[in-house]
């Protein structure tokens, strides 16, 4: 369908055609969570205009988010700097505005690469069990038990600061939270009759992990994925925070918190207060959007 | 029932034997040489003869494979070594800054326990009403909310209520001073890191709370007891919340685990002497001692309380012990 061959003019509205329904098919349920979730549209809605804040932070910021100006420094909130500015005469809103490009980054890919491989780990773990699983699952404790601090500053110490680095340390503890949720989930499946059937029938483990046993765990995984999501934000303002992550002058909100934040909190406090809220209402965002989409897709609570 | 005890005992050595391997090894691949910090840090300059005599001093001459198997003897024995960096025993660094980590863990807990599970419960009782959506809406934020940037909220509050109320600002005191020998000044110490961080803590025991309810309310037994007309008080109290407890325990015991380890920030924000900021600056020493000793601490209370959890899960479900 992808393949761009020379194919008659028939085919290709045909698969245009197709493109069109699954188009509205989309939309369609977009619109129906939105009547239903009203509360997880909101969520979607914060999660969106962050979204796009980020990705065109780049048009519609009013000042470069790097730019020092030191006859503009620790200016209070007015129509030129509409959130002030900080003790560098760097504009806040800009800052906020290309901060939200990199939580989207670090959340997104962390929360992603994470969650698949423990996708990919959890339910083979529950399909092979033995000592497979039981490897697995120590391992599982080790890494759940491992202070998170520890390993970001490994990760840091060993292979330098930068987003890269700040992804992978955030990433490896998400990995087996979510092995955890999806073992439990997969082991009860394959209990069921149809994954005997297709063992029986000599179908492939990959063909069976993929097709027969995956697409059951999707539910709670999707639910994780969006949780996480919001976790990494989280842990990437806090390691920020603390010097460890993303570094100066990339603009990252919980580096905008960290030094001249705290030392002019009282006289400048809006220095502090809006990345702040800029954290609270993304994750705010996403974990509102989460709720609801466990609603919709948990079949326990879809009955009542 | 014993066997499933043995054996969930047995499972804690792999662990901590895992995490030990982990820190050992992650911390001798982070590159740099204590001795060349600490002899360096003068400014002055040094011979060959001197590095090597400070290697051979703490240890770390000898090979990678010997280095392990003295650092698991020592932990075998509870013999942690000395500190690399200070010189000082390794237990006496932990002992003077573990107290305030743990009264600050420990207080969150309570203030998170104390108003989780009434609200959770209450919550999901009046399933869409009102008290749900504000305890909900309440919870959410609690989850989406950095503690760091509600300490620094927090400490800004209290900066410009005292200057209102008295005049002159007040900032909670820093140097640490055991309960015992004064309440007052102690829980000033406390009480905002605490609270900062049992609001997370209280947020997600709360959805667990919540949900846990739901989901027993709908369960057979509890149709059972209303059809024999008991109160419903007795039905909420004694069949309802005996059961949703058991994944709440689970929550509690696994965000006091993380808490222990995860209090650095907020440390950080309250200029606490804490444990977490001692992991940070062992780290960036590359006090190997020290940073294992820490770990191994961090770690084994983590496993502790899982291990206390699961035995508690199998003493009130019977379901468990029999599988």
């Amino acid at each position: 369908m992808t393949v761009a061959a020379p194919t008659p003019t028939g085919t290709s509205a045909l698969a245009g055609e197709r493109l069109a329904t699954r188009w509205h098919v989309a939309l369609a349920a977009v619109v129906s969570f939105i009547r239903r979730q009203p509360v997880g549209s909101i969520g979607m809605f914060l999660v969106l205009i962050f979204g796009l804040a980020g990705l065109f932070a780049g048009v519609i910021s009013p000042y470069n988010p790097t730019a020092n100006d030191f006859g503009a420094m620790i200016q209070a909130p007015s129509w030129a700097h509409w959130l002030g500015t900080d003790q560098l005469g760097r504009d806040v809103l800009s800052r906020i505005l290309y901060g939200a490009r990199t939580a989207y980054i670090v959340g997104i890919t962390s929360a992603t690469v994470g969650g698949f491989s423990g996708l990919v780990l959890g339910v083979g773990s529950a399909y092979f069990g033995g000592r497979i699983d039981l490897f697995l699952q120590r391992i599982n404790d080790i890494v759940m038990s491992f202070p998170l601090i520890i390993m970001a500053l490994a990760v840091v110490s060993i292979f330098g600061t930068g987003v890269h680095n700040v992804i992978a340390a955030i990433t490896i503890p998400l990995i087996p939270r979510c092995q955890r949720v999806v073992r439990s989930s997969a082991l009860a499946i394959r209990e069921v009759p149809y994954v005997d059937a297709a063992r029986a029938l000599g179908f492939s483990h990959a063909r069976i992990i993929l097709r027969h046993m995956v697409p059951n765990v999707v539910a709670p995984f999707l639910i994780m994925l969006t949780s996480f999501v919001g976790q990494a934000i989280l842990a990437e303002a806090a390691l920020s925070y603390l010097g460890l992550g993303v570094q100066e002058p990339t603009p990252a909100w919980g580096l905008m918190l960290q030094g001249g934040a705290e030392e002019y909190a009282t006289t400048a406090p809006w220095i502090a207060i809006f990345p702040g809220l800029a954290i609270m209402l993304t994750v705010f965002g996403i974990n509102l959007f989460g709720d609801s989409l466990r609603d919709v897709l948990d079949p326990k609570l879809r009955e009542r | 029932m014993h066997r499933y005890i043995i054996n969930r005992i047995l499972l804690v050595i792999p662990t901590l034997l895992g995490a030990a391997a982990l820190v050992f090894a992650l911390m001798r691949l982070i590159p740099g040489d204590i001795c060349l910090v600490r002899l360096g840090s003068g400014g002055t300059s040094f011979t060959e003869q001197a590095l090597q005599t400070c290697h051979a001093e703490i240890g770390i001459d000898k090979p990678w494979i010997v280095q392990f198997i003295q650092f698991i003897w020592g932990l075998v024995r509870f013999d942690f070594g000395i500190s690399m960096w200070s010189g000082k025993p390794v237990v006496d660094e932990i002992a003077s800054r573990f107290p305030v980590s743990l009264e600050v863990a420990v207080m969150a807990t309570i203030i998170a326990v104390v108003l989780a599970i009434p609200l959770g419960t209450i919550s999901a009782l009046k399933q869409n009403s009102w008290i749900d959506l504000v305890v909900r809406t309440f919870s959410i934020a609690g989850i989406a909310t950095p503690s760091f940037w509600l300490g620094i909220m927090s400490i800004l509050l209290v900066l410009d209520v005292t200057q209102a109320i008295s005049g002159h600002p007040w900032m909670p005191p820093i140097d640490y001073v055991s309960f015992w020998k004064d309440p007052i000044r102690n829980l000033s110490i406390v009480m905002l890191p605490a609270l900062t961080v049992g609001y997370r803590y209280c947020a997600v025991s709360m959805r667990m709370t919540r949900s846990a309810m739901l989901e027993v309310l709908r369960e057979d037994y509890i149709r059972t007891a209303r059809a024999k007309g008991l109160v419903e008080k007795i039905i909420i109290n004694r069949h309802a919340l005996k059961n949703a407890m058991l994944p709440v325990v689970t929550v509690i015991g696994l965000e006091f685990a993380f808490l222990i380890g995860g209090l650095v920030v907020t440390e950080q924000v309250f200029n606490l002497n804490g444990i977490g900021r001692l992991m940070v600056l062992s780290v960036q020493n590359q006090d190997y001692t020290l940073t294992q000793a820490l770990v191994m601490l961090v770690v084994a209370i983590a496993v502790l309380t899982n291990l206390l959890v699961d035995l508690l899960y199998a003493g009130l479900d019977p379901r468990i012990r029999l599988n």
